[in-house]
């Protein structure tokens, strides 16, 4: 299948996905449940078939159509792109294995209205992934937003409304606010919008302006958390788990920040952007998110609040990285993505699976469970141990090249961040994990065994991937090393 | 006498300012009718008085004459077509006010709005 | 047919007009509706053709009479007017298509081949404003359509109409009497009436303080038959106890015509001629405008009535379309123009799920329509569609004329940022305002006795369907509306040297 089609079938997979599963839906659960599985699949197989042309310098390409002279909705697949695709492909099988067991196991209501709009949602993720130009891109993310609206207030509660509307808020409120202003801006400035290696602004905007520009993006990309536009994110806890699990550690959060890394290196230029003074204020940014969402995390009760601070926490990890403009450094953001998205849905469909074995939803109640739900608490082990960036997990290759990108750029601010961090980790989840396994169970307890099966298949292949990405990460560098051969 | 000539002229913005103030200041709707009137006939009056030519005669053709000084005709037929929009309005407007007299049972104005009538 | 191509412009008025007095005899109502039905869609198939001309690059003219030009009336079609010209009769002929049962329901039947006679002298009045290229047949044509809305407007069966009207009409015919002493106060300086004729005299008259008064009197009277804030204040009463597919055929192009009237006199026979005059128009309208976007906007965030919400909101859009176009640059024009069309998609489709609603609910008060989204799932999806084209949400055609707006505004340079976030601002407020609606009809409890059928008819959802469908058509592929835009802002900007 040629580039071109293969994209229009990334796209176009989901959707029709989408709509079988609402005629699935109407005949019987199993039916709709093997039609997201099976659409899954296909998507992957689509999106993974990618790979090869890109190892070898490919970036397949699509114009669609020309919607206002000079802006047009196009596709173009390069490394990142193809990265955060294909993570969130190849995850949603996964995800879905696993919300066939909780959405069961919950007896959730309106479960083919989830199915549909969670596959919406992956269409529109892959829109994201593969943009060519900022319009493109803007399209799209708007759509993921919209499109996770119904599965976030799913429960359809008061408490669930009013949080769903802090999501929609934030996430609206800033992609319309500042997004598209710095969107229109770029356009004007540099006569185009497209991601183009090196960036386009060098020579049409610089001083200030670019520190200006560089914050209505960042604020603006509100799915990457920075603070202060980070409240979504806890927020979106009041989703059915599934939901967090994919689209708040994976699809929608990286979304953002594969944004942000994307606008740094095609837009901005990150050997320009290195040579701007008015853009460092980024690294303080990114490295205050990550101390002080640590810092709220420790204060947590709730399992996903915590996971949900933790997330806040570890997204700007890869705006730091990012923002050290150092090529390892780079490397290192692309890589965080995926190591990052494999233990946080690890650690997400344990807390799901916690939540439907034994209704347990805060820190405190976990005390002995590891020896009920071995299964689970082992997996979220291995996910905590990630964030921690203990080898041989995902999480510490991630750490690793970000702080050899730091060191090359002697970047202190960095490195301490860094070093700072991961003792907060340390500290949140160490006595989460000691707790679950030398815990002593307290006294009339209720009685209750593993999570369902499906649940615990997928949260034990997550957890083992996070493992198998210690060791078989070769093939992922060196598709992001492509990132670096552009400018170097 | 140059002022005085120019008398028409300086009624129009009274007529104007009058019916204006009957339109605003008026709680009765009748009188804001009287008020819409006033200011109509104002701008009759400014398109006739522009009319006029001075030393000009009724714009009427009689054949044999020549290099007779006529006064414009146009504006005088555009009044008439204005006329002719302010009755229907006029009509229209009173319309109205029956059936606010019927539904509401007053034609002041703070009387309906207090009905229910904003 | 060489014959009736050639009269097109002038029919595109005298079929509605002559349909109007025949319509008033027939008695079943069905066949009344009919028959303003097929005159309408005739005005629109000339409309299109008309349309077609002009992007051809062809400039169909008309003289009434044969009387040459500047003395006789002329007809002239060019790009800015068919802009115009399509969104009227598009929105008479959508109007009638889905509001047959609406109609029948909200007017007594007796009445009925009245309703839609006036109906037809209003498409007919509306329509000649936009083809005419005379000052003085402008003034004809907008008092017989304003007349023909006031009929419209009261002919409900809610009895708050009337003073609503009554405010209209005093208004209206006040916006006309200022337009008509201007338009006599610049003939008596040219002596013509033609406007283009108009333009070219001005040029070489000596005096110009009358026609400084002429503008001042001539843009005031159109503001108010526009809306243009603060003489706004008609609006929301008239548009929200009206019938409700009067409503739909009102709010998607009854003010814009104005408007469109107020910028051709404005670029066309002022601002070439008198020194200055652009700036003093830009200063007058751009703090007018963004005060309509920010009060108006502001207003509609605790409207509780979703008719009321939807006309104070339409008096925050014609501030974008009068922001647009008093940034007096081609971009801004452009942009302006764009807005006219996509915001009549945008609300001719929001009111038409509106009146759905009505019909399903029993009204159109929040607490009515409250969990609609359950019962009128297709009605709410339309509702829904058009929301997010308000917003400007990408995909939809409000996304595209807010594209053009915000690059318009930056760059416009001095405070064009400053215009950028009163735009962006205001479009978070539009936002809030259509999200409460979303939230009350998704999430809210239904009432506990609704007068309603519990469901609409079906032509209306269709319809709906369809407009709300067409904004993301537009959305997507906004060709058309961009090209006539971009012409239309080509012509106006073209006149000064």
């Amino acid at each position: 299948m040629s580039g071109q089609a293969t994209i229009l079938a990334a796209l176009a997979a989901p959707l029709a996905g989408a709509i079988g599963i609402l005629l699935a839906g109407r005949l019987s659960a199993n039916l709709r449940e093997t039609v997201t599985l099976v659409t899954a699949v296909i998507l992957a197989v689509v999106v993974w078939s990618l790979i090869p042309e890109l190892m070898a310098g490919g970036r397949p390409a699509l114009s669609v159509a020309e919607v206002v002279p000079g802006i047009e909705i196009a596709f173009r697949v390069e490394p990142l792109g193809m990265l955060f695709a294909a993570l969130a492909s190849g995850l949603w099988i996964i995800n879905s294995i696993y919300s066939i067991g909780y959405m069961r196991g919950n007896n959730e209501a309106n479960q083919t209205r989830f199915y549909f709009f969670f596959a919406i949602s992956l269409a529109a993720a892959m829109g994201v992934a593969f943009a060519a130009n900022l319009f493109t891109l803007f399209l799209f993310y708007e759509a993921l937003t919209l499109s996770t609206y119904p599965l976030v207030s799913h429960k359809g509660d008061e408490k669930t409304i009013r949080s769903a509307r802090v999501y929609l808020g934030i996430l609206l409120t800033t992609s319309i606010g500042l997004f598209l202003p710095a969107i229109v801006w770029t356009y004007m400035a540099a006569g185009t919008g497209d991601f183009t290696p090196g960036g386009i602004l060098e020579g049409n905007l610089e001083g200030p302006l670019i520190g200006l520009l560089l914050g209505l993006f960042v604020f603006g990309v509100g799915k990457a958390a920075v603070m202060p536009v980070h409240r979504w994110l806890p927020a979106a806890m009041v989703a059915p788990t599934p939901v967090s699990a994919l689209l708040h550690a994976v699809a929608v959060v990286k979304a953002g920040v594969f944004t942000i890394t994307k606008l740094i290196v095609y837009i901005f230029g990150v050997d320009y952007l290195f040579a701007q003074p008015s853009g460092q204020w980024l690294l303080y940014a990114a490295a205050f998110t990550i101390v002080a969402a640590s810092a709220v995390a420790l204060r947590q009760t709730n399992i996903k609040r915590l996971l949900a601070y933790s997330t806040v926490s570890q997204l700007s990890y890869v705006v730091l990285a990012a923002d050290i403009l150092k090529p390892l450094a780079e490397v290192g953001a692309a890589i965080h993505m995926v190591a990052h998205a494999f233990g946080k849905i690890t650690l997400f469909f344990a807390a799901g699976a916690i939540y439907t074995a034994a209704r347990k939803t805060e820190i405190g109640q976990l005390a002995g469970i590891g020896r009920r739900m071995p299964w689970t608490m082992a997996a979220f082990t291995i996910g905590a141990f990630s964030m921690i960036g203990v080898p041989p997990t995902g999480g510490f290759v991630s750490k690793w090249y970000i702080l050899a990108g730091a060191f090359e750029a002697d970047n202190y601010v960095a490195i301490f961040t860094m070093i700072a961090s991961t003792a907060l980790n340390a500290l949140y989840f160490l006595p989460i994990i000691y707790l679950a396994w030398f815990g002593r169970e307290p006294e009339g307890a209720q009685e209750h065994g593993e999570a369902p099966f499906p649940a615990v298949l997928a949260l034990t292949a997550t957890a083992a991937l996070t493992v198998l990405f210690f060791f078989f990460n070769g093939p992922v560098i060196a598709l992001e090393r492509q990132l670096i051969e552009v400018w170097e | 006498m140059e002022f005085l000539g120019l008398y028409h002229y300086l009624v129009f913005p009274l007529l104007l300012m009058s019916g204006i103030y009957a339109v605003i200041a008026k709680r009765n709707l009748f009188k804001k009718l009287i008020g819409l009137a006033l200011m109509q006939s104002a701008v009759f009056l400014l398109y006739i008085t522009m009319a006029k030519v001075e030393g000009g005669t009724g714009p009427i053709l009689k054949p044999g004459d020549a290099d007779v000084l006529y006064s414009n005709p146009l504006p005088e037929v555009l009044i008439l077509t204005a006329i002719v929009v302010g009755i229907s309005t006029a009509a229209l407007g009173l319309g109205i006010i029956v059936r606010i007299k019927e539904e509401f049972g007053s034609v002041e104005e703070d009387v309906v709005r207090e009905l229910g009538g904003r | 047919m060489n014959g009736v191509v050639a009269h097109l412009p002038a029919l595109l008025v005298v079929v509605p007009m002559l349909t109007a007095p025949l319509v008033m005899l027939l008695r079943p109502s069905g066949l009344a509706w009919a028959a303003t039905t097929a005159a309408s869609l005739c005005a629109f198939a000339i409309a299109l053709s008309l349309t077609a001309a002009v992007l051809a690059g062809e400039r169909p003219d008309y003289l009434m009479g044969s009387w040459p030009a500047p003395f006789g009336i002329e007809l002239v079609v060019d790009a800015v007017n068919a802009l115009v010209l399509l969104l009227v009769t598009g929105a008479s002929s959508v109007a009638l298509l889905a509001g047959a049962r609406s109609i029948d329901s909200q007017i007594e039947h007796e009445r009925q081949p009245l309703f839609y006679s006036a109906w037809l002298l209003a498409l007919a009045g509306l329509a000649g404003i936009a083809v005419t290229g005379d000052a003085f047949n402008i003034f004809v044509f907008m008092e017989i359509s304003s007349l023909a809305s006031y009929v419209l407007v009261a002919g409900g069966p809610d009895r708050r109409a009337l003073p609503a009207v009554f405010k209209y009409l005093v208004m209206g015919t006040i916006g006309a009497t200022f337009y008509l002493i201007g338009v006599g106060l610049v003939y008596m300086m040219t002596g013509t009436l033609n406007l283009a004729d108009m333009a070219e005299r001005v040029g070489q008259v000596s005096d110009l303080r009358p026609v400084l008064v002429a503008a001042g009197f001539i843009t005031t009277g159109l503001a108010l038959k526009a809306a243009v804030f603060p003489l706004h204040l008609w609006l929301p009463n008239a548009y929200t106890y009206a019938p409700h597919m009067v409503t739909v055929f009102l709010a998607a192009c009854a003010t814009k015509v104005s408007l469109y009237v107020l910028i051709r006199f404005d670029y066309m026979v002022f601002q070439p001629n008198l020194a200055e005059h652009g700036l003093q128009f830009a200063l007058f309208l751009m703090p007018l405008a963004i005060l309509a976007l920010i009060i108006s906007s502001a207003v509609a965030l605790f409207e509780r009535n979703l008719k009321r919400l939807l006309a104070w909101s339409s008096v925050a859009q014609i501030g974008y379309m009068t922001l647009g176009v008093s940034l007096l640059t081609t971009a801004g024009v452009t942009a302006g123009m764009l807005h006219m069309f996509n915001h009549a998609l945008a609300k001719g489709a929001l009111f038409l799920a509106v009146a759905a609603l009505a019909a399903g609910c029993g009204g159109v008060r929040l607490g009515q329509i409250s969990g609609a989204g359950r019962r009128m799932p297709w009605t709410m999806g339309a509702f829904v569609l058009a929301g997010l084209s308000l917003i400007g949400v990408p995909g939809t055609a409000g996304f595209v004329s807010k594209w053009y707006l915000l690059s318009a505004a930056i760059g416009y340079g001095g405070y064009g940022p400053l215009l950028a976030a009163v735009i962006v601002l205001t479009s978070l407020m539009a936002l809030a305002y259509i999200w409460r609606v979303v939230e009350a009809a998704y999430f809210g409890a239904a009432p506990a006795e609704s007068t309603g059928r519990g469901e609409a008819p079906p032509a209306l959802v269709v319809g709906a369907w369809a407009v709300a469908l067409a904004n993301v058509g537009f959305g997507l592929s906004p060709d058309l509306p961009v090209t006539l835009a971009s012409k239309a802002a080509g012509i106006l900007t073209g006149y000064s040297p």
